[in-house]
């Protein structure tokens, strides 16, 4: 039974600041040691060799709500969990949070390597708050969730990372919290260990306010019913447009910079663009799908006599290699300028291509040969637009027909 | 009624507020701080277990290592007395068994002085990563001390059988002499805990300073009967009643520096509390500074 209208987390004007250089640091905290004492009254503005890590975050969450925290490294996100965990103290602002807490930042904190798994199921439950009786009461449960029975009295010294973090997770999953924080733990673990990571959490979810940080878009459009994106500490966006924060995210990720994996110097890139764009923002081009996607294309050669291979791929976000367009033929006629360019259109019709950001790598070869003579990494991004976010790269144009009419 | 108790527990929720700002009274932080050592006793215990178990698993003499520092140091003691190279003043009871006595009750001490930065440094990556009740940490480094001494108080009974000194009705009272030292050892470890964590410094001003101490403290000699520096200065360390007295109900022998000694339990109790408070609200800028 969901309960509406309960805020468990709530956050106001939360700022950190952390300092750059660590002697300076530990003077800071002995002076902020003995001004803790005294209450912390004072205002704090930022001292020499200090920044916000943390600046001016607001929001709410109810019991049934996810909020993802997304940014790229360094931006603050796991500061932000520390502080809502409750292991260091805002400099600015506050933090209400109302019921049990759990937080998955590490699995398996304090685990012993010399223990076997069964005596560390005992610490580590006692770490999270668990009576001796809980344990008892569960530990059956925890060791089959965890898959090691084989070795649950070995010392956990001789786990592979994997099962490491099984047992963690089996631990920590029996914890039945109000507040739940997860912090890029699932990203370890083989596929099944994260389909169950994912089953868990959808069964506490309901009951449950979780605040989730992820690199992971997929995962945390699956999740997140709200994103924050952090940047240097401030919250760059903030609100329930889920798919909306996954594009600003990956657009920060764009870079334009191209780089020539390998060349023989005989042709050269010299133009690149990609055709009939619907919008560019911040030179990203953007394309519907089922537009229409079409190249242009401009080299330089230098003593070059027959029209090579050229070979397009296109890549993901997270680098996977998800397409290539078909090689030029004898047939594409395509010709050398004046001994000195060549210049070409390629098009693919109704790319079907999800919504995302895709970048191109560029690989010419002799024809015959097969020689590589380049090779050019990235030479181009785009995005692709669709209201539907998708962890799949190909969002395949599909009718459904009643067999019986 | 247990179980309405745990339902209502249950359906009423925790509400936590963190923020820079406190307004809670001394007395308000020290209930909290009570509270949370009641709750995390199980938790105080199996770390306490964890570290006990770890510590002699991996290791071919195990207990035994509990001994060794206490007798080696009595060997040189008994050796340098023994051989003429240093005159100590009688002891009133065998030599061999007062100098073992006198080191092993100071590695109680130094021990318990150590104990709550080593404890704290040990559990780094748990403080920083998971919320739980610090005090625990603080508890099991007493379950460990109380587990070392009363392995060291046996040793201890044996060796008083053996130089003939025999069983004195006293010895009942030992084991609260004993828990008088852990007291005052962990009161003063406890408050250089704080700045301890933020200085390694600390730590090695304290092993210094034990080894320095030592020397003006009644550990393998007597106080001299003489006037002089020597005397002045054992008689104003607050270690010398804890070491004197607590050798004494061992031994069946008279008490002396009984007022001092007491004097030193009392204080040390608001100290323990001071430190305890200090603790609680160190962690959290212990953790910012060293693993943020």
């Amino acid at each position: 039974m969901k309960q509406e209208n309960e805020v468990l987390v709530k956050v106001e004007g939360l700022s950190k600041k952390f300092c750059k250089d660590l002697k300076t640091s530990l003077w800071y905290g002995v002076q902020d040691l003995f001004s803790n004492v005294k209450g912390n009254k004072a205002q704090r503005a930022l001292r020499d060799k200090e920044f916000w890590a943390v600046k001016n975050i607001n929001f709410e969450l109810r019991r049934g709500e996810c909020l993802g925290l997304i940014g790229h490294n360094g931006a603050g996100k796991s500061t932000l969990l520390k502080i809502l965990n409750g292991l260091i103290q805002p400099d600015e602002g506050k933090v209400t949070i109302k019921g049990r807490v759990g937080a998955l930042i590490e699995l398996g904190a304090g685990f012993n390597p010399i223990l076997t798994g069964r005596e560390n199921i005992y610490n580590n439950g006692a770490v999270l708050g668990f009576t001796r009786a809980e344990i008892d009461a569960k530990v059956e449960e925890i060791i089959d969730f965890a898959e090691i029975r084989e070795f649950i009295d070995t010392a956990v010294q001789n786990y592979s990372s994997g099962m490491k973090v099984r047992l963690g997770f089996a631990v920590a999953a029996q914890m039945e919290p109000d507040v739940l924080i997860i912090d890029e733990v699932l990203a370890v673990g083989d596929l099944g260990f994260a389909l169950k990571c994912f089953k868990t959490i959808d069964q506490i979810l309901p009951n449950t306010a979780i605040i989730f940080v992820s690199h992971s878009m997929p995962m945390v459009s699956r999740i997140c019913s709200q994103i924050i994106l952090m940047d240097k500490g401030q919250a760059k966006f903030q609100g329930t447009d889920v798919s909306k924060a996954i594009d600003l995210y990956y657009t920060r990720f764009t870079s334009n910079e191209s780089n020539v994996v390998f060349t023989d110097n005989s042709i050269e890139l010299e133009h690149v663009e990609l055709l009939n764009p619907v919008n560019v923002i911040d030179d990203l081009p953007q394309l519907n799908w089922l537009g229409d996607f079409k190249l242009r294309f401009k080299f330089r050669v230098n003593n070059m006599h027959d029209v090579p291979k050229f070979t397009i791929n296109i890549f993901d976000k997270e680098q996977r290699p998800i397409g290539v367009l078909e090689n030029n033929s004898k047939s594409s006629n395509l010709n050398i300028i004046d001994n000195q360019y060549i210049e070409f259109f390629v098009t693919h019709k109704k790319i079907q291509l999800s919504k995302g950001v895709y970048s191109i790598n560029l690989g010419v070869a002799n024809q015959k040969t097969k020689e590589p003579i380049l090779k050019v990494n990235s030479i181009l991004s785009f995005q692709m637009l669709h209201k539907d976010e998708i962890w799949q790269p190909f969002l395949l144009k599909s009718t459904y027909d009643n067999c019986l009419q | 009624m247990l179980k309405l108790f745990y339902e209502i527990k249950k359906g009423v929720l925790q509400t936590r507020v963190y923020q820079k700002e406190h307004n809670k009274s001394i007395a308000g932080y020290l209930a909290e701080s009570l509270n949370d050592i009641k709750s995390s006793l199980f938790l105080a215990k199996q770390l306490a277990k964890r570290d006990i178990k770890a510590q002699y698993r991996q290791s071919y003499l195990g207990i035994v290592w509990a001994f060794i520092m206490p007798l080696t140091t009595a060997f040189v003691w008994v050796f340098l007395n023994g051989s003429g190279t240093v005159k100590l003043t009688n002891t009133g009871v065998p030599y061999p068994l007062f100098a073992f006595a006198g080191t092993l009750i100071w590695s109680m001490l130094s021990d318990a002085i150590n104990a709550p930065i080593q404890n704290t440094t040990a559990a780094k990556s748990i403080i920083a990563k998971i919320n739980f009740p610090k005090e625990a940490l603080v508890v099991s480094g007493i379950y460990k001390l109380l587990f070392n001494s009363s392995v060291k108080l046996l040793l201890l009974l044996v060796f008083l059988l053996f130089y003939g000194v025999g069983l004195q009705l006293s010895l009942l009272l030992l084991p609260l002499a004993l828990l008088g030292i852990l007291l005052v050892g962990t009161a003063i470890g406890l408050i250089l805990t704080p700045i301890g964590m933020l200085y390694k410094d600390v730590a090695k001003l304290i092993s210094i300073g034990l080894s320095l101490i030592m020397y003006i403290t009644p550990v393998v000699y007597v106080v001299p009967k003489k006037e002089g520096l020597m005397k002045m200065l054992m008689e104003l360390n607050p270690l010398t009643p804890l070491m004197v007295t607590t050798r004494n109900i061992a031994f069946g022998n008279p008490l002396e520096y009984l007022h001092y000694y007491l004097i030193v339990l009392v204080i040390s109790i608001p100290v323990f509390l001071i430190g305890l408070l200090f603790y609680r609200i160190s962690i959290p800028i212990i953790v910012e500074r060293l693993s943020a």
